[in-house]
């Protein structure tokens, strides 16, 4: 929390302006406009193959955009200004962006011959330049608020995939990330497990200024803690709205078969 | 591993019964001086052929145009010629365009360049095999294409590649033999010299046989064992 | 003057005369590898430890140890017993050898992959374990196998040149006999290397596409 005093807070955190994605002739982004308040909470639902994990994944620059703009904090994200022309951007403006957000994958991705506090620490010492003590502390705080203390030393092929899930978490805010991703972080985990991951990610949106978007398909998660649900259907937003409101009354046909399906496989 | 550890016995045996042979005395110290040569080369052609091949592995992923061009030259000119015709190359052609060098540094550049190029290929499995997410991480965590390479692409890649390069370092020894042609005086140089001297042909070629087969042996039991090791320091499985 | 195109010219035809000569020792040493190979691969995996376990210890030898020792050792070694041999047989027969241990972990990978159930099917129809192997196993072990025997015989051409070793006129010996006699290495050497290389790029260019069109039938 060194850097640049906070900027005007009217403006979004996050806004895609008629983003398009597309692999080959298939359309999975249309034109989609979104804007994402500072600290709000975001979840982000809809069937398979409706753009949701794209959008997650275009905003860690994973993807390449194929048309529109996403702004971050106010700047562009793949695109800078010269001459007051919008041009793909470089390399290193890519990586000052990237700074500012953190993401948490379905399947983890924790960095397997490395132990839980070698995962957190690896990019703060490398990309942030932080000493070893120092990213240490910071991840061992980390770790402490997932509850994984005791487990500093531990592979990932030594913890269950709960545990694995929080390690990654854990690592992704010892970045200090503005804005978090969370992709479908409790698919990939057995049921016994889902509600540990859940409660750290319900801890640190009550104790952390984060900005964060989660595509899930934990309805009841998404009613009690998001502050808005986007319904995607493809490639666009079809409904969205308070939480309450969209799971408990929605509007629009698609989105009540969509909820009324997904009730019924839980 | 079954089948290395009967090498062994038969191996051992057939070693015993050369050994209570009379006139052994006379060649072993030869055969055995020559044995070090092609150890030495060995060992210098297997650390040009490591570095030649992550250089051109490197090179050809993710090198600009020129470089990936030159790699891609490399691997498919030393893959589709012979050894031997390198060999030889470096050690009559080379010369004429005023390089000099040492038949000992010709043989080691020559087979390590050889062996490197089936190595390239060797990394480049290795590292497409490091799951995608592992890539999707480091980008998430804002590191560079280097850094995710180096810290962790790479060290995971290095597991899978211990036993292709295992058997790598086992042709490239197998391939020492060649230097004899071009004048070195490895263990296969001294094999035909004593063999000409003494007619003791069946005597000095099993003999020689079972020195490149307990080197080999030893390549293979410790590639085994650096694999244990590594495997254990990624803690197995894969998260 | 790095390179004399004249005298490139002059010796080329020597040269192409030599090459059947490498052409034949590919083909037939190759033909004893795939045959060989499989007599191997099908020992290794019998039940009887006396017959697995001697095959197994001498393809691991083979395979352990330089290919020219071993052409060496045929050619020396065979008269010792009274049988004379050619150099080209003698060449022949140790490339055939060498390359047998490596065709039979290509076969044994092949077998390996057969399903159980195709075993136990022929068993249920009471095949004996002759027609098992040639009407049922073999049929479907070895298309898969195709690309990677086609590596092995890329790789035994490209050892012919060690025949040199033991005089036999091929291409590598006569390149070198065409060095000496003019002290021009380079056009000979560098002829024999072209040589290798168009060959080979040309083999592996079909071995794809062979592995293509198998990926394709498989479905």
């Amino acid at each position: 929390m060194t850097e640049s005093p906070a900027p005007e807070t009217s403006q979004p955190m996050v806004r895609f302006e008629r983003v398009t994605k597309r692999y080959g002739s298939l359309v999975v982004l249309d034109e989609l406009d979104l804007d994402i308040a500072r600290n709000e909470k975001v979840a982000i639902i809809g069937p398979s193959g409706s753009g949701k994990t794209t959008v997650l994944r275009m905003l860690m620059t994973l993807e390449k955009i194929d048309g529109g703009v996403i702004h971050v904090d106010g700047e562009p994200l793949t695109h800078m200004e010269r001459n007051g022309q919008l041009v793909r951007a470089n390399e290193s403006h890519l990586r000052r962006m990237r700074g500012k957000i953190g993401m948490v994958f379905q399947h983890f991705n924790l960095f397997p011959h490395m132990t839980s506090l070698g995962n957190c620490i690896e990019a703060p010492m490398r990309v942030l330049g932080l000493s070893r003590r120092e990213a240490e502390d910071r991840a061992r705080e980390l770790l402490e608020m997932v509850g994984l203390r005791d487990k500093m030393g531990h592979y990932p092929s030594q913890m269950s995939g709960g545990q694995q899930q929080r390690v990654a978490i854990a690592r992704a805010l010892a970045m200090r990330p503005k804005v978090m991703l969370f992709d479908e972080v409790t698919s990939a985990l057995d049921p016994e497990l889902v509600g540990e991951v859940l409660n750290v990610i319900r801890r640190l949106g009550e104790e952390h200024d984060l900005t964060m978007l989660m595509v899930t398909h934990q309805m009841g998660f998404a009613r009690e803690f998001a502050d808005r649900v986007c319904f995607f259907y493809e490639g666009k937003i079809a409904e969205q709205g308070a939480p309450a409101e969209l799971l408990g009354n929605p509007k629009e046909e698609r989105t009540r078969q969509f909820l009324s399906a997904v009730l019924e496989a839980s | 591993m079954r089948a290395l550890v009967v090498c062994g016995i038969v191996c051992f045996a057939a070693g015993l019964a050369v050994a209570g042979l009379p006139g052994l005395r006379d060649f072993l110290p030869q055969l055995l001086a020559g044995a070090v040569v092609t150890i030495e080369i060995t060992i210098g052609g297997c650390a040009v052929a490591v570095a030649a091949a992550l250089v051109a592995a490197m090179a050809k992923m993710y090198g600009p145009a020129p470089l990936r061009w030159l790699a891609v030259a490399y691997i498919e000119l030393f893959r589709g010629t012979s050894a031997l015709v390198q060999l030889f190359w470096l050690f009559y052609v080379l010369p004429h365009f005023g390089v000099l060098l040492e038949p000992m540094t010709v043989g080691i550049v020559a087979l390590g360049l050889n062996v490197g190029a089936y190595g390239a290929e060797v990394v480049r499995g290795a590292v497409n095999a490091v799951p995608r997410g592992q890539w999707e991480a480091t980008v998430a965590l804002n590191m560079t294409r280097a850094q995710a390479l180096r810290r962790v692409i790479l060290p995971q890649a290095f597991v899978a590649m211990i036993p292709p390069w295992g058997n790598l370092f086992i042709e490239l020894l197998k391939a020492t033999a060649l230097v004899s042609l071009i004048t070195i005086s490895d263990l296969a140089f001294r094999a035909q010299q004593l063999n000409q001297i003494t007619f003791e042909t069946v005597k000095i070629f099993t003999i020689v046989l079972l020195i490149y087969l307990a080197i080999s042996s030893v390549i293979t039991v410790g590639m085994r064992a650096l694999e244990e090791r590594a495997a254990r320091g990624i803690g197995r499985g894969r998260a | 003057m790095f390179w004399d195109w004249n005298y490139a010219i002059e010796i080329l035809p020597i040269l192409a005369r030599a090459s059947i000569v490498t052409i034949q020792a590919t083909l037939l040493g190759f033909v004893l590898a795939a045959v060989l190979g499989l007599v191997f691969a099908v020992l290794r995996m019998s039940r009887a430890r006396w017959v697995s376990l001697p095959v197994a210890a001498l393809v691991e030898f083979v395979r352990s140890t330089p290919l020219l020792i071993q052409i060496f050792f045929i050619f020396f070694v065979l008269p010792e017993f009274g049988i004379t041999i050619g150099a080209l047989t003698a060449g022949i027969l140790a490339l055939g050898l060498h390359y047998a241990t490596y065709c039979s972990e290509v076969y044994r990978a092949g077998l390996e992959n057969i399903p159980r159930g195709q075993w136990e099917a022929s068993l249920a129809l009471n095949l004996s374990p002759y027609h098992t192997f040639r009407d049922i196993i073999i049929p479907q072990a070895i298309p898969p196998i195709v690309p990677a025997l086609g590596n092995y015989l890329v790789a035994l051409f490209k050892e012919t040149p060690l025949l040199s070793a033991i005089a036999v006129l091929e291409l590598m010996q006569t390149a070198k006999i065409l060095g000496s006699e003019s002290f021009r290495y380079t056009e000979p050497i560098t002829l024999v290397g072209l040589f290798f290389l168009v060959f080979s790029l040309a083999a592996a260019w079909l071995i794809r596409r062979v592995e293509a069109r198998l990926s394709l039938s498989k479905v």
